[in-house]
């Protein structure tokens, strides 16, 4: 399991997979996940191997998530927000029709 | 001390020296093998134009060939290839380059495009004098029904639908073309830039960027590349680069079942989206502002494509003919050496390694290459 090196910042509360997370102020969707646990973060579309963050800085696309109700969103780009809602991505992203 | 020299290894003679790797030289080579003929492709390094990896990856029928109905037949006859030129490259390579034959369709906008589409459509039919032609027209209502999951854009009004239209993965067609060919004991020549063939009509020398390569044939499947070598053989074929944008969008389930001409889903899932037509000459950057027409149009054809990231932008140049259809020539001057360009290197490939091959092996031309010679362009003669 990954340990953040500085302890010391103000606490974000997350949710991801239902459960909440305390995340710290400042960092990434992807590196909250891997802090609180070494779970894979997805399934990938093709073959259904498991994924997890990778490059941490937007360009292998390893570490995409559902995050408020969006998947395929790079979780390493995304800064956390107090009650954001988190989900490990099984697949590929589904297109809701409810939105345009 | 004297360094002895080992003999040298680099013969290079063949009996077909094709000019060319990406999707027209490989596919005829496949077939000069089948043949037992020695062949070696001679390509250039990825610091050139390499248009066969610029693809949009359709195998298309409708709409292709107005003014001329041997191409709509050769056409035709690549599509019903297809099926078995891809089970077989899967079957030796291992490849599968995603072959599917869902049909497709030419989703149009509004009446006006709907009229425009079924004259130009039309007119393709009654050039083909009374054959039958494999295309038809669907309302709204009817695509709803062949598609219950896609919600189509109010400004839908109909499209223009065929059978024979599919699609391919075009990289891994290319892969699996080179694959084979080299399985078949064929000889790939990277870094062979040719710059000059001297010779008569039984013995031709190409002198290229890796040394001397002998062949009594020779092939010209080199894209833009034709416009350099073709002249001084006696094939000054006026094709000109059109530059065309593609667009890759994120991956998502399976959305839409057939490809729809203006985009198609990938096997993987992600959703590619093309069809633009620029005359920049050979300037292959991207133009953002087409990108975004291109994106704007998917979107009022299928608005739930508006959900969806794009991770990747392209442009390439396609080899198009005055014409739109493809030359098929033997030189006059030089006998034995051959020109082949068409922006349709994907659609034909399969025609292209089972018939088009024959016919620079020796066998008679095909029926359709009446229509594919240069002597179409010559304003005096024709005039």
């Amino acid at each position: 399991m990954f340990k953040r090196r500085h302890n010391n910042m103000q606490t974000v509360p997350i949710i991801v997979d239902g459960i909440d997370i305390a995340a710290m102020e400042g960092e990434s969707v992807a590196a909250a996940v891997l802090a609180s646990s070494d779970e894979a973060t997805r399934t990938t579309p093709v073959s259904g191997a498991s994924r997890a963050p990778y490059c941490m800085m937007g360009v292998c696309f390893e570490c995409l998530m559902e995050i408020d109700g969006i998947a395929n969103r790079q979780a390493c780009m995304v800064r956390v927000r107090p009650g954001m809602r988190i989900t490990r991505q099984q697949g590929a992203r589904m297109l809701r029709s409810d939105i345009e | 001390m004297p360094i002895k020299t080992a003999p040298r290894s680099d013969d290079k003679t063949f009996d077909v020296a094709v000019i060319g790797g990406g999707m027209i030289g490989p596919a005829v080579s496949l077939g000069l093998l089948e043949r037992g003929l020695k062949v070696c492709i001679l390509d250039e390094g990825d610091d050139v134009l390499r248009v066969a990896r610029g693809n949009f990856g359709l195998v298309w029928f409708q709409g292709k060939g107005f003014g001329m109905p041997r191409y709509v037949e050769w056409t035709r006859r690549s599509a019903t290839l297809y099926p078995d030129f891809a089970a077989e490259l899967k079957e030796y390579t291992g490849v599968d380059i995603g072959h599917a034959n869902p049909g497709g369709l030419e989703l149009l906008l509004g009446d006006e495009e709907m009229a425009h589409r079924r004259h130009y459509l039309g007119q393709i039919y009654q050039q083909a004098g009374g054959n039958a032609y494999e295309v038809e027209f669907l309302d709204r209502k009817q695509i709803e029904d062949m598609m219950p999951g896609v919600t189509f854009g109010d400004e839908v009004t109909g499209a223009s639908y065929s059978p024979l239209d599919g699609h391919v993965n075009p990289l891994f067609l290319l892969r699996a073309m080179h694959t084979r060919f080299q399985q078949m004991g064929g000889t790939y020549l990277p870094h062979h830039r040719v710059d000059g063939v001297t010779g008569n009509g039984s013995a031709y020398e190409l002198k290229t960027a890796g040394g001397m390569v002998h062949a009594p044939k020779v092939v010209i499947a080199a894209g833009h590349g034709l416009r350099q070598l073709g002249p001084p053989l006696g094939l000054d074929v006026p094709i000109r680069p059109q530059r065309g944008h593609i667009l890759v969008t994120e991956r998502t389930r399976p959305l839409l079942p057939m490809p729809m001409s203006a985009f198609r889903q990938t096997h993987e899932g992600s959703i590619m989206l093309g069809v633009s037509a620029e005359e920049a000459g050979y300037d292959d950057r991207i133009n953002t502002a087409t990108v975004a027409r291109i994106a704007e149009r998917a979107g009022r054809i299928v608005p739930a494509l508006r959900q969806l990231n794009i991770v990747r932008s392209w442009a390439a140049l396609r080899v198009l003919t005055p014409d739109k259809c493809p030359v098929y020539q033997e030189s006059a001057s030089h006998p034995g050496i051959y020109a082949i360009a068409s922006h349709s290197g994907v659609t034909l490939a399969a025609v292209n390694a089972k018939v088009a091959s024959g016919w620079i092996a020796g066998d008679p031309a095909p029926v359709e290459f009446e229509a594919f010679g240069l002597e179409r362009f010559d304003v005096q003669k024709t005039a």
